[in-house]
Parts: structure tokens; C-alpha cells; sequence
């Protein structure tokens, strides 16, 4: 079957594409042609008019709990796909959190046959250590073979510098990043920032230098070993700017910041919602305000959700018992137009090397191109379209979200990929 | 006039003229206390039940008889820690209790926010009887009413909070009422026990006792819990009693007309000596006898809202 895409505005940066009133036509997944105002005529062709809409290539969130195996019961490999394709991303990494943990070429391989049909290609994040204990290293080699794109103890930092010494060291040989969930142990365990909130709240708290600790760790092990460390959901204002001044110094770090965490303050925890728990805890707006500054000038690299889903039953507990983390796959794009599109902090443009570029790059994945003879991986967008998150209508399996209601503008209307498209709610063959 | 709340949670935020109402229905009830039948019809046909996922003894009898008074019927309902993460959920808990039919409940809970929660959950009225470190607003209610009884009045007296305020949902509260009634507070104690950003809420201070005792109409001493975490904060108790103990030669020295008051359970010999406790500054027991008029001046104005 064909399809042809009218009318779009196309944007990719990478190849300095930018053409209004564009078309794409796609036969059997691949870009057959591009130009303006295509002809065709088929029995067999489908025809879009994105007219006022943008055609980038394939978003991709680096950051996504997939729970399978293991919590089957609050996502699998293809919900989470599902709700990735609904978010508008044609890609995701999945951490290894899972049970077992993505530690064996064996579970990398049943994540990659589990989405092996999928519209949505799964890279998975392999633990950096054995069942991510922080004791021995996990096989990095074997695990890269097997489809791996990074290593990670998730969750928790890796226990020792002397671990991530050699996890550094070690993952030299093929150039793939590990991914810090950046907080030190002895001040882990509150359940919210601490800050003068934490003080009127009652609740224990994690101080930001948890983060900061663990962020200037791993910038000085990456500088010593030459290695690439990566800073996964960058939460503080410190952990930032030292993240600027060792970019500067060329020392080999990346760092993504979630939408939770420039949409939001710890003045969100007032209500005691657990869908306003997670950790790194929600900041103040100072960290905010660091955030923007990062995401402007390219300290931060890239936008992951940490979608982490959890039963109802989970986040229904008190506050201090909850467990940590929200779902964001889906509303990811969308906050990001809001708070900072139309908030001019970032241009279209910047979006796209956040979302589809940047994040492949940290990755070593292959930026999808809008060009004739190249798998079709494109994300549709529609910068102005004003709506409402309705967790009910979300394809994640959980509903643990504190953005539910929220008024968005902007959003990913569609994607293309593996011969497949996700428009308009439903999944159609291409 | 009504109180403005139907659930009493906090004193965060609470208005001037509820706690003047509290405090001043206490007072009637402190009257009928000294009667021979110690009891009115006022909450007659309610069922109040306390909730206890802490142990508490005094906090939990104060209540009781507090609606036992009132004639309420009173069902309590203890829970173990231990049980916590295992057993019914506390949403499959409060909607088992509110199908019997309840009017209010009392909470005591070792997670802050779940008075909070229990109002999303059920439609009695709720009354926080202590959330984690959060509030505990009848015991900082009963405190102002027993410093107001001592004294005559809350505004424009100092009074000094002593000892682990990072860890006291007491502290908060009396931090909360006392700045709304008008009073100056200040918190004393080891630096590690002070919460960073307490001089956010407009309260002083202060690392040494001797001068919050000179500076102070009234300290409020808080229980050190050996029990808790609390010793990982200083070094030593010896290093404490030495520093921050209310002792009678400490008192002696500054030679000050100072009010003691102190939520119990003492460690005597730790926060306070014994001879300051049974001496003639505190009001250690006329706060219990106090605490359990205030309770039910608290139930008594929520019971008859609706």
C-alpha cells in the first residue's frame, strides 16, 4: 500500500530540511518521493492532508519503565508501545528496573521479540551490574550484541565509584553511554524535595545535594576515564550548571530532564497527591528557572518522561508509602509545546533535536531521514491544537499521572514506522 | 458563629476566630470536667471512632473520654504498624468504617497527610490526632489553652518551642496557632533538629538554652524520642542534657519566672530533670486535664456543624 502525505510543513534539522506545503509519499515503508505537490494515482493509496501540520522524523523518549517482565499487571512491552505511539514517538528506550533485570542477553532479547511487530522500535537499557546489585558487571559486551544501547543500575546510582570506574572504563571499548540515576544513598529515602514545603508538609525530604553529589561523582569519573556518562531526569539547579562547566571542559556528558520537572514545583505535593511523588523529587522554581536556562543552551540535551507506571492500587497508599513515579508517554510532547514552545524558551527546531535528534546521538541510533529510499520514521505534529489529557483515554496500562484535565497546546497527532501508522487512535498497516 | 472547617487537619491556615472559638467552648467543658457527673448529652446519637495506626496511650484516652463526656459512642479502632503494607488498604479501611455509619473520625497515623486523604475518602469529619511529622493540632491547641489559662493571654507573650523540632508535629502546630494568636515563637535545640527553612515561617533561632529561657515567657519542652531515629541527630545524651537540659539549676540561674509546659511522655532526666517536671514552673498535668476539654470543645463545634 502507499501513502501519501499532503500538504506538511517537513522540518529536519539534520539535513536542513525545512518546506512548507511539502509532500511525503511512502510505499511499503520506505519514502518513495518527496516534493512539492505530488501526483498520484493508485487503487491502492491512501492520501492525509496535513495542511497547517509538521512532519518531523520519529520522536524517540530514551527513558521509558516498560515493566515487562515482571509487572505485566501495570504495563507490557506492547501497552507501552501503544502509549509511545499515542505520545507520538516512533521510538523508545526501556529501562532495566524489570524483574528480572535486562541483565542477560536472554531478557534483551525477549523485550526485543516482545516488540518485534510493534510500530515502535525498543532499545533496550541493560543493568550496568549484575541485578543491578552494584557488585559485579554485568556482560556489557554480550548485552550490546544482544541489542543494548546503554547501561544503567536505574533506580538507584551506581553503589561505588570504583564500579562506575570500571563500568566506564569497560563500555570504552564500544562507545555506548551509562545512564546515572544520579543520588547518594546515605541522603536517599524522603519523599519529597526538601525545602520549606517539606517543612510545612510534614513529609521527609531529599535534599538536592543527594543529586548534585552524584552528578559531580560521575563528571569527574567520566573526565578521568574518558568514558560517557549520561544524567538521567537532571532535577537540580547545581546538577545543572555543573553539568555546563563540564560540558565546556569537554568531558563526555549528556543529561535529559523530564516534563515533570519544568512543568512543575514541590508546590504540586501540597495536596498530598502521589501522583506528584516520584524521584528525583518535583524542585522549587529555582531549579525550574536552571532548568530552562539548561534547556536553552544545550546543557541539557534531550526530553525522556521516566514513564513509570503503578497500579492504582500502589499510588492509592499514603503519601509516604506510595512508590515513586508517573506515566508520561502521552503527555509528554504535550508539555513540552506548553511550557516551552509557546512559552518561547525553545523553537520548534530546538524541540526537534530535544525529542528526535539529540536523544539518538546520546544513544548511537541512526537519525531517521526524510529522503527518498529511507525507512519511513516520522512523528506528525500540531503545534496550535488546543486539548484536554483525559487519563482515561490514555493506551498506557496505568493512570498514574498528576496532568490528568490539564489544558495542553500542541501535540503529536501521528507516527509512521516499521510499514505501520498510529493516526487518528488507530493503528493501521502501510 | 461556626467554625469555618467541617475537618480539623492542621492549624496551618486555620483563622484567629476558630481557634478563639475552640479555646473559649474549652472552657466550658473544662467546668463541666470539675462536676460530679462529668458528663452532657451535647454529641448524643454520634459515633465518633479513633483511628490508631501509631500507638499512642494518652492521645488516644484523652479522645475517648473526651466523647465518652460528650456522650458520644465511641469505637476504637487500633491498627499495628506492622500490619501496614500488608494487610487492607487504608482507603478499604475508612470505607468498611464509614459504611457502619460514622459521623467523625479521629486519626492517628504514622504518614503525614492521611487526615488529608481521609477526607477524599469518606464524608464524616476528620480530626487529625497526628500525621507523621506533620500536626498534631489538639495537643497545640491544649497547649495555648493552658498557657492562656497561666497567663491570660497567647498575643504578644514569647514562647520557645525546645528540643527536636524536625522531627515534631507538635513543634508545627504550636508554630502555626501560636503566630495566629498573636504570640512571638522560637525554636531551640541542637542545629541538626531545627528544619532548614523554619525561619521561613517567621520563627527565631535560638542554639542556647540559657538564653531562650532568659528571652521567653514560656518554653515548651518536646520529648526527645529515644525511641526514633532522633539519636542519630546528636552525639550523645549526655551531650544533650548537658546542653539543652531544663534542669532547676539552669532555671536558678537565670533567675527567670518561666512557664514549663511539656506534651508527655517526659524522659525524665533527659529534656527535663525530674525536679523541673514535678516543680513549680511546669503545667505538665493541668495539660492533660486541659487536653481532654479541648478535644471535646473540637468535637462538640464539628459534631454540630452539619
Amino acid at each position: 500500500m502507499k501513502l501519501l502525505l499532503k500538504n506538511a510543513s517537513v522540518l529536519n534539522p539534520v539535513q536542513n530540511l525545512n518546506e512548507k506545503n511539502f509532500d511525503i509519499l511512502i510505499d511499503d515503508g520506505i519514502i518513495a518521493e518527496v516534493g512539492n505537490n505530488l501526483q498520484q494515482t493508485s487503487n491502492d493509496l491512501k492520501i492525509i492532508d496535513l495542511t497547517g501540520k509538521i512532519v518531523t522524523p520519529g520522536f524517540i523518549d530514551i527513558h521509558v519503565h516498560l515493566r515487562e517482565p515482571g509487572r505485566e499487571d501495570e504495563e507490557t512491552v506492547e501497552t507501552g508501545c501503544n502509549a509511545a505511539a499515542n505520545g507520538g514517538f516512533t521510538a523508545v528506550a526501556c529501562m532495566p528496573n524489570t524483574e528480572p533485570a535486562i541483565d542477560s542477553a536472554e531478557v534483551v532479547e525477549f523485550i526485543k521479540k516482545q516488540s518485534s511487530n510493534h510500530l515502535v522500535d525498543v532499545y533496550p537499557v541493560a543493568a550496568a551490574s549484575l541485578g543491578r546489585k552494584g557488585e559485579v558487571l554485568s556482560p556489557m559486551a554480550e548485552l550490546k550484541d544482544a541489542g543494548a544501547v546503554a547501561f544503567s543500575d536505574d533506580g538507584v546510582a551506581i553503589k561505588s565509584a570504583s564500579l562506575l570506574k570500571r563500568a566506564l572504563e569497560y563500555s570504552l571499548m564500544f562507545d555506548l553511554p551509562i545512564i546515572e540515576h544520579c543520588e547518594d544513598d546515605s541522603l536517599a529515602g524522603g519523599a519529597m524535595n526538601e525545602s520549606f514545603n517539606s517543612t510545612l508538609l510534614g513529609l521527609p525530604a531529599i535534599p538536592n545535594v543527594a543529586e548534585d553529589l552524584i552528578v559531580m561523582r560521575d563528571i569527574l569519573l567520566a573526565e578521568y576515564t574518558g568514558g560517557r556518562v549520561h544524567i538521567a531526569h537532571i532535577s537540580s539547579a547545581n546538577a545543572v550548571n555543573m553539568v555546563r562547566e563540564a560540558k565546556k571542559k569537554g568531558i563526555k556528558v549528556t543529561a535529559e530532564v523530564t516534563p515533570h520537572h519544568f512543568a512543575l514545583t514541590d508546590d504540586a505535593v501540597k495536596s498530598y497527591d502521589t501522583n506528584t511523588k516520584m524521584n528525583p523529587p518535583l524542585r522549587t522554581r529555582k531549579d525550574v528557572y536552571a532548568i530552562i536556562e539548561g534547556l536553552k543552551d544545550g546543557t541539557i540535551d534531550c526530553i525522556a518522561s521516566d514513564h513509570a507506571p503503578h497500579s492504582i492500587e500502589e499510588k492509592e497508599m499514603e503519601f509516604e508509602y506510595a512508590p515513586n513515579g508517573i506515566i508520561g508517554l502521552e503527555t509528554s510532547v504535550g508539555l513540552a509545546f506548553t511550557e516551552l514552545l509557546h512559552k518561547k524558551i525553545l523553537t520548534l527546531e530546538d524541540l526537534i533535536f530535544k525529542f528526535a535528534i539529540n536523544p539518538r546521538k546520546i544513544l548511537n541510533i541512526d537519525i531517521p531521514l526524510i529522503r527518498t529510499g529511507r525507512k519511513a520514521e516520522l512523528t506528525f505534529l500540531d503545534t496550535d491544537l488546543v486539548w484536554t489529557v483525559d487519563k482515561t483515554k490514555m493506551l498506557s496500562k496505568s493512570r498514574n499521572t498528576p496532568f490528568d484535565k490539564r489544558l495542553l497546546t500542541g501535540k503529536a497527532i501521528g507516527v509512521v514506522n516499521n510499514r505501520k501508522m498510529f493516526f487518528e487512535g488507530r493503528f493501521t498497516v502501510i | 458563629m461556626p467554625l469555618s472547617s467541617r475537618h480539623l487537619l492542621g492549624l496551618q491556615g486555620v483563622p484567629k476566630e476558630d481557634i478563639q472559638l475552640i479555646l473559649d467552648t474549652a472552657t466550658t467543658f473544662r467546668e463541666v470536667l470539675e462536676r460530679p457527673i462529668k458528663r452532657v448529652p451535647t454529641l448524643q446519637g454520634k459515633t465518633v471512632v479513633n483511628l490508631f495506626y501509631e500507638s499512642s496511650t494518652r492521645t488516644r484516652i484523652s479522645f475517648e473520654l473526651a466523647e465518652k463526656r460528650l456522650s458520644a459512642d465511641a469505637i476504637n479502632f487500633a491498627v499495628s504498624t506492622s500490619s501496614v503494607n500488608k494487610g487492607e488498604s487504608l482507603k478499604d479501611t475508612v470505607r468498611n468504617i464509614e459504611a457502619m455509619k460514622v459521623d467523625m473520625v479521629v486519626i492517628r497515623h504514622a504518614a503525614a497527610g492521611t487526615p488529608l486523604m481521609l477526607t477524599k475518602l469518606c464524608d464524616a469529619n476528620i480530626i487529625n490526632a497526628g500525621d507523621g511529622i506533620h500536626e498534631h493540632p489538639t495537643q497545640a491547641l491544649l497547649d495555648m489553652y493552658s498557657i492562656r489559662e497561666k497567663l491570660g493571654r497567647l498575643e504578644g507573650l514569647k514562647v520557645c518551642i525546645v528540643g527536636d523540632i524536625a522531627h515534631s508535629r507538635v513543634a508545627l502546630s504550636n508554630i502555626f496557632g501560636l503566630k495566629t494568636m498573636g504570640a512571638k515563637v522560637s525554636v531551640c535545640g541542637p542545629s541538626t533538629m531545627i528544619p532548614k527553612y523554619i525561619q521561613e515561617l517567621g520563627v527565631e533561632v535560638i542554639y542556647n538554652i540559657d538564653e531562650a529561657i532568659q528571652e521567653n515567657d514560656v518554653l515548651n519542652v518536646l520529648r526527645i524520642q529515644l525511641e526514633r531515629k532522633a539519636r542519630e541527630y546528636f552525639p550523645s545524651i549526655r551531650e544533650y542534657i548537658k546542653y539543652f537540659g531544663i534542669t532547676s539549676e539552669r532555671l536558678e540561674k537565670n533567675k527567670k519566672d518561666v512557664l514549663i509546659l511539656h506534651p508527655g511522655p517526659i524522659n525524665r532526666g533527659v529534656e527535663i530533670s525530674s525536679d523541673v517536671a514535678d516543680g513549680p514552673y511546669q503545667i505538665i498535668l493541668q495539660q492533660v486535664t486541659n487536653g481532654v476539654a479541648v478535644r471535646m470543645a473540637v468535637l462538640y463545634l464539628l459534631g454540630t456543624l452539619n
